[in-house]
């Protein structure tokens, strides 16, 4: 009896033992299509080209750092901007694949495509191994995504009011320019300034180009900063709608030319503006 | 037993104090400083690219990340860059013909090696480059020699991504040939290393020419690969910079300011990056040259007109390079075709007649460099040259007259590494052997002499900021 107990014993044990080796054998790897990151192999690229501004521990405190505006991501904590995955939530993988690739608009992050997509991969395994949260949770399922709306004068005008309503342009301004009323006031999570977005002079946004992109930030937000996930208060035909307004936002003569081209050309029923990102 | 490890060891660093830059290195803590990125970030050990440097230099020292342009920066950013090496060297030369009594040249020459070594330090760049706007980007690099006298370096303008295309850039000015092994970025500074044998070759008999013909070597006739020259250039690059190409079109003059000299030379080079699984890029590419020089001069009532060199003859070099890596070890791998015209290639006037029986020379040659990154902190350096003549100017020279073995090795360890300032402790030593190369003695009956071997040892400390 006594001798059963022992066992059961060590057999939970056992078991705890080789669960947490799997859950840490899964912060140490990425999974990117076909490719498998390893984080030994990530963890040398991340000294080479990342640990002057993330620092040694991944928390954002690099000795670049006091000198960066914005401030290097803290991966510590486990919250990126950049995500298909819900507000609050981990991002995948192929997230985190994309922000390095991508690089940031408007940051001293650069892209990363130079680098082979192994070691692309390698280094989103070895990032990875900063936060406990990855090895705690996993990643929620990507939030679906239905095709675009055409992009026609209703959406447009639909866009606008949703901007109005949903207090869009208490952060964007009136116009997009970054200067509404509250801009001054906006910190990121760590408590630095951190100005919204100002749609007309960027032709980038932070996490993508193509309206596309634009949808995902609205319905995902951009956690840690101020800007909230809309997926609770707009609908996917009103994100559209938002994600066409923002366009018309944007001064970029061209787009607006060849919207109107395809206005008249589709007697109203226009293409998707921006899917062909410049 | 440890005493004397101990004494070895301390013999080693004190030895290891370093010398003479052969070529001025390209490694810019300017740009480091702008985007706050550490050396490691752009060079594979600096000067040396890595893939990620290779495209930054490629979109014009641009990240792309919207604040490229100089209205972005803090008005107290200045990009410039200097780079000096403080340095021990010796430098040995076999067969050298000195005086049999020193002072008494009456009394007859014998062969010697002369051997020298001291403290010393090398030229000193003063390096300006980053952009002028979003999209164009410059570079002015003012490099003195060890005596203080300067001369530009490079000197250009770039226009980046016209008609928003990567493909088209253009650049105006002084520059370095864009090639995939590029000599100034190599890991090596000693006199008889700090240069690729292969992209400076003349045959032996050009070489004795020029020495007995003091105007032509005005026109500054020679060509190097390394070498900068004036011109033009026109390139492009996929995105991630894994597939590009550079045609350029040049002044005939070897980079010399103040001689156009009428005539041009070509330029093209392409290559091409494959990633390769866990191994990273391969790169492998090739590059021709094709370009003329003055074989006379115009003359003024017999005195020669400098500015105007006439009786054009041409030359070409032709190649393939290779950059491979595996794992903490990559090679650089280049093998180069050369041809001479012969009238170039005899040091006869266009408008003489040529020697009976002469040729136009021709040779191959290569190396292997092979780098080993224990760390972005430490690197060995390893390189192996072979120059051979395939076609002698006069079929009875020997045939291996001119031919050149070398080989160099060394390692470069960087005590720190960020992105304000860089320092390498640089240790080297470099061999190279000429065949039959020395100058005959004065009583030998043969216009050749016998094998010429250099050497060098360099312990420096090569830094910039």
């Amino acid at each position: 009896m006594k001798h059963n107990r022992m066992r059961a014993h060590f057999a939970g044990i056992l078991v705890l033992l080789f669960a947490g080796v799997g859950q840490v054998t899964f912060a140490q790897e990425s999974h990117i299509g076909g490719l498998t990151g390893e984080a030994s192999r990530g963890k040398k690229l991340y000294r080479r080209y990342c640990v002057g501004c993330h620092g040694p521990l991944g928390d954002g405190r690099g000795e670049n750092a006091p000198w960066i505006d914005p401030k290097p991501r803290d991966f510590v904590t486990g919250t990126f901007k950049c995500r298909s995955t819900p507000t609050g939530a981990l991002p995948t993988d192929e997230d985190l694949y994309k922000s390095v690739t991508r690089g940031f608009v408007n940051s001293n992050m650069p892209s990363w495509l130079p680098l082979t997509r192994q070691q692309r991969a390698d280094l989103v395994a070895y990032v990875k191994t900063f936060s406990s949260s990855f090895r705690e949770e996993k990643p929620p399922s990507p939030l679906s995504m239905p095709s675009e709306s055409a992009a026609n004068q209703q959406s447009i005008q639909s866009g606008n009011e949703l901007y109005q309503k949903m207090n869009c342009w208490s952060c964007h301004g009136k116009e997009g320019r970054g200067d509404g009323p509250s801009a001054q006031t906006l910190v990121d999570n760590r408590g630095y300034p951190i100005p919204p977005y100002d749609f007309s002079v960027g032709t980038r946004f932070k996490c993508g180009e193509s309206n596309q992109d634009l949808y995902r930030i609205l319905m995902t937000g951009l956690d840690g900063t101020p800007m909230p996930s809309f997926a609770n208060g707009l609908t996917p035909a009103q994100a559209w709608d938002v994600v066409h307004y923002i366009r018309t936002l944007q001064m970029n003569v061209k787009r607006k030319k060849q919207t109107a081209e395809n206005e008249k050309k589709d007697g109203g029923e226009s293409k998707p503006v921006g899917a062909q990102p410049e | 037993m440890l005493l004397r490890l101990r004494a070895a060891v301390i013999f080693i660093l004190v030895l290891g104090v370093v010398l003479s830059v052969r070529q001025p290195a390209h490694a810019i803590p300017a740009f480091a400083r702008k985007y706050d990125l550490p050396c490691s970030a752009c060079h594979e050990a600096w000067p040396k690219l890595n893939d990620f440097g290779i495209a930054f230099r490629d979109r014009g020292y641009q990240l792309g990340n919207e604040k490229d342009s100089p209205i972005w920066q803090n008005p107290s950013y200045w990009p410039i860059t200097f780079r000096i090496t403080p340095e021990w060297h010796r430098e040995s030369s076999s067969n050298q013909v000195v005086d049999t009594v020193p002072g008494n040249p009456a009394l007859g020459q014998t062969y010697q090696d002369v051997t020298t070594h001291g403290f010393d330090f090398s030229g000193l760049d003063i390096w300006a480059a980053g952009t002028l706007y979003k999209d164009i980007s410059f570079s002015v690099l003012p490099s003195a020699d060890s005596s203080g006298s300067f001369h530009f370096e490079n000197v250009f303008v770039r226009f980046d991504n016209l008609f928003r295309t990567r493909w088209l850039n253009l650049k105006l000015g002084k520059f370095e040939l864009d090639n995939l092994v590029s000599e100034k970025r190599m890991l090596f500074l000693s006199s008889n290393g700090g240069f690729y044998q292969v992209y400076h070759y003349t045959p032996f008999r050009e070489v004795q020419f020029r020495a007995s013909n003091p105007p032509i070597v005005q026109f500054n006739p020679v060509f190097g690969i390394g070498d900068n020259q004036l011109g033009v250039e026109l390139s492009g690059h996929s995105e991630n910079s894994y597939a590009r190409y550079s045609v350029a079109l040049l002044s005939s003059n070897e980079g010399s300011p103040g001689l156009p000299n009428r005539t041009y030379d070509g330029w093209a080079s392409f290559n091409q990056g494959f990633a390769v699984g866990k191994l990273g890029v391969q790169r492998v590419g090739a590059f021709a040259f094709f370009g003329q020089r003055p074989t006379f001069f115009n003359t003024s009532f017999g005195s020669p007109v400098l500015s105007e060199g006439l009786g054009n003859k041409s030359l070409y070099r032709a190649g393939l390079t290779g950059l491979f890596y595996i794992k903490k070890v990559d090679f650089s791998t280049v093998f180069v075709h050369g041809w001479d015209n012969v009238f170039l290639g005899t040091g006869t006037a266009a408008n003489a007649p040529l020697p009976v029986g002469a040729r136009g020379p021709t040779w191959n040659g290569g190396f292997v460099e092979t780098h080993f990154t224990y760390s972005p902190q430490l690197v060995f350096v390893q390189r192996n040259e072979i120059v051979r003549m395939s076609r002698q100017v006069f079929r009875t020279d020997p045939r291996d007259l001119g031919d050149i073995d070398a080989f160099s090795f060394g390692l470069r360890y960087y005590p720190f590494m960020f992105s304000r300032a860089g320092l390498a402790l640089h240790t080297e030593y470099s061999l190279v052997r000429s065949y039959k190369s020395a100058s005959p003695l004065p009583t030998s009956t043969s216009p050749f002499g016998p094998d010429l071997r250099s050497s060098s040892v360099f312990i420096g400390l090569d830094f910039a900021f």
